[in-house]
């Protein structure tokens, strides 16, 4: 166990200042909000066809369960992040939030129809690099393509890839297929060349049931499957080879949660011992490619609220360069501003705000580096 | 250091193995294209007996979907869990600087050499005509 997690767990409250937020959620776009960003064929047939009255925000995050928006944050519109002025005000200035990647969660990643899907991520993409980035230098942003069909995924990402306020492609975690199958490759080797980590973000298109044991009835089952989701995607992902093949590539998972990786990485490590033959490209125990290539943003922190057992947590996953800090707002998962749970300690918590998002998103740290030679 | 005739040579045909009980240790003994290499056979996972695992090659490749098997038959797969182990070193595939089990020098040995000893045979009888396997321990 290294020097720095056998020290955690000593101080209660973290200052959050000067931190790299890496999962901030302004609310997603209305779709008349999109239409003047739309190409005039599909301005023309989505007004003709009534989709602009349709909300294409996701099912799999209602924007009124509770969890999805915290009750203090959420505005008469029953939205929070709304606008620049809330996001402002609520996410970026009481943290003392230096930068912060937006995650725009919009169906767009999940339309069935290829093109619409393509036409309305880059009308996200536009939307967000004019109404958001252009105004607040504070926010970067993540480039959203819809999986499904990696030839225009590449298109979108090669479009944006100029811009450096995009400092990441966003996917969502479920998808037709398995993220580490072939037919994904191309997405994440384009990531790869243009130095954009691929951040795989909860949620998706439920064309398969959320759990693999079949539909669940409740809210609560979908939400609490997410964790799995995960943990398939991470192995498949390392199984299918994609971290060998693409080695520059970074992934970062957003709102997996991080609680499950001790026991994903004994059963992945253990298993791989004896079936190692199959994926014969799989040289290392999963672990220590996940450790290698893998992040995951801090909140939701699903752990219990005594210090001690995060504190044993990260020990089990030992390795201080895996986490992100992130605040997920307008999500409801924590209070206050405690984005950063008391286990975490002052230098580990600094490394997560700081460190290792600069040595995650090497877009950032180019601009930070220009900072510092300013 | 003694030296511990084992086998008669011809008990042990190709891609085979064994259990022989020298000096109150199991080892496995195998016949790797008629070179013999004898390891300990417990698995030091959770113990299976490793002279009862298949015979296999490794497994390699250079990059997802291409696969290459090579040195045929030069590796143990556990019986329980399906760990490989080196039968020329005893070390594991997934972990060889930890995991491995004891290799032992392994040697080929006429009768008639044999009778001019030094040896131990054990309970074994030793034929001048015949040849036999002799593991040093
Ligand atoms: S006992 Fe040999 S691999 Fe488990």
């Amino acid at each position: 166990m290294n020097e720095m997690i056998r020290s955690l767990g000593k101080e209660s409250r973290l200052s959050t200042v000067g931190g790299i937020d890496c999962d901030l959620h302004p609310a997603s776009p209305a779709t008349t909000t999109l239409l003047p960003y739309l190409d005039d064929y599909w301005r023309e047939t989505f007004v003709m066809r009534g989709v602009d009255r349709l909300s294409l925000a996701m099912t799999s995050s209602p924007a009124h369960a509770p969890i999805n928006v915290r009750a203090d944050w959420r505005a008469k519109s029953g939205f929070a992040g709304d606008t620049l002025e809330t996001v402002r005000s609520q996410a970026l200035d009481p943290f003392g939030t230096r930068l912060a990647i937006c995650n725009v969660l919009h169906g767009s990643m999940i339309m069935h129809s290829d093109d619409m899907a393509a036409a309305l991520c880059g009308a996200v993409n536009e939307w967000l690099a004019r109404e958001w980035l252009g105004k607040e230098p504070r926010l970067r942003g993540s480039i959203a393509v819809s999986a499904q069909n990696a030839e225009l995924a590449v298109a979108e990402i090669e479009k944006r890839a100029d811009d450096n306020r995009f400092v990441q492609v966003l996917i969502l975690a479920q998808n037709d297929e398995p993220l580490g199958r072939r037919r994904y490759w191309p997405i994440y080797e384009a990531a790869a060349r243009n130095k954009l980590p691929v951040c795989i973000h909860a949620g998706g298109s439920n064309r398969h049931a959320p759990t693999a044991t079949g539909w669940p009835s409740f809210f609560v089952e979908a939400y609490v499957a997410q964790g799995s989701i995960f943990e398939s995607q991470l192995l498949s992902l390392v199984a299918e080879g994609v971290f060998h093949k693409i080695p520059e590539l970074k992934v970062v998972f957003a709102e997996s949660g991080f609680t499950w990786l001790p026991s994903f990485f004994w059963r992945a490590d253990k298993t791989w011992r004896g079936v190692r033959a199959e994926t014969p490209w799989v040289t290392e125990q999963p672990s220590d490619i996940v450790k290698r290539h893998v992040r995951f943003t801090l909140q939701p922190v699903e752990a219990p609220l005594e210090t001690d057992a995060l504190v044993r947590t990260l020990a089990h996953i030992d390795c201080d360069d895996i986490l992100l800090f992130s605040t997920d707002y307008p999500h409801a998962q924590f209070e206050g501003l405690n984005a950063l749970p008391a286990a975490l300690g002052e230098t580990l918590a600094r490394k997560i705000m700081i460190d290792n998002p600069l040595a995650t998103y090497p877009r950032i740290a180019a601009d930070f580096g220009k900072e510092v030679s300013k | 250091m003694a030296r511990h005739v084992v086998a008669k040579v011809d008990e042990l045909d190709i891609g085979k193995s064994k259990l022989v009980k020298v000096a109150g240790r199991d080892i496995a003994l195998f016949n790797v294209k008629g070179e013999f290499f004898a390891i300990a056979n417990r698995c030091p996972h959770e113990g299976a007996d490793l002279c009862r695992g298949q015979m296999v090659g490794l497994a390699e490749s250079d990059e997802p979907g291409q696969y290459r098997m090579t040195r045929h038959g030069e590796l143990v797969r556990c019986p329980w869990h399906g760990w490989e182990f080196d039968i020329r070193t005893g070390k594991s595939w997934c972990d060889p600087a930890r995991t491995r089990v004891k290799s032992f020098d392994v040697s080929v040995a006429s009768g008639g050499a044999l009778v001019e000893g030094p040896y131990q045979a054990e309970t074994f009888p030793v034929s001048i005509d015949e040849d036999y396997v002799v593991v040093e321990i």
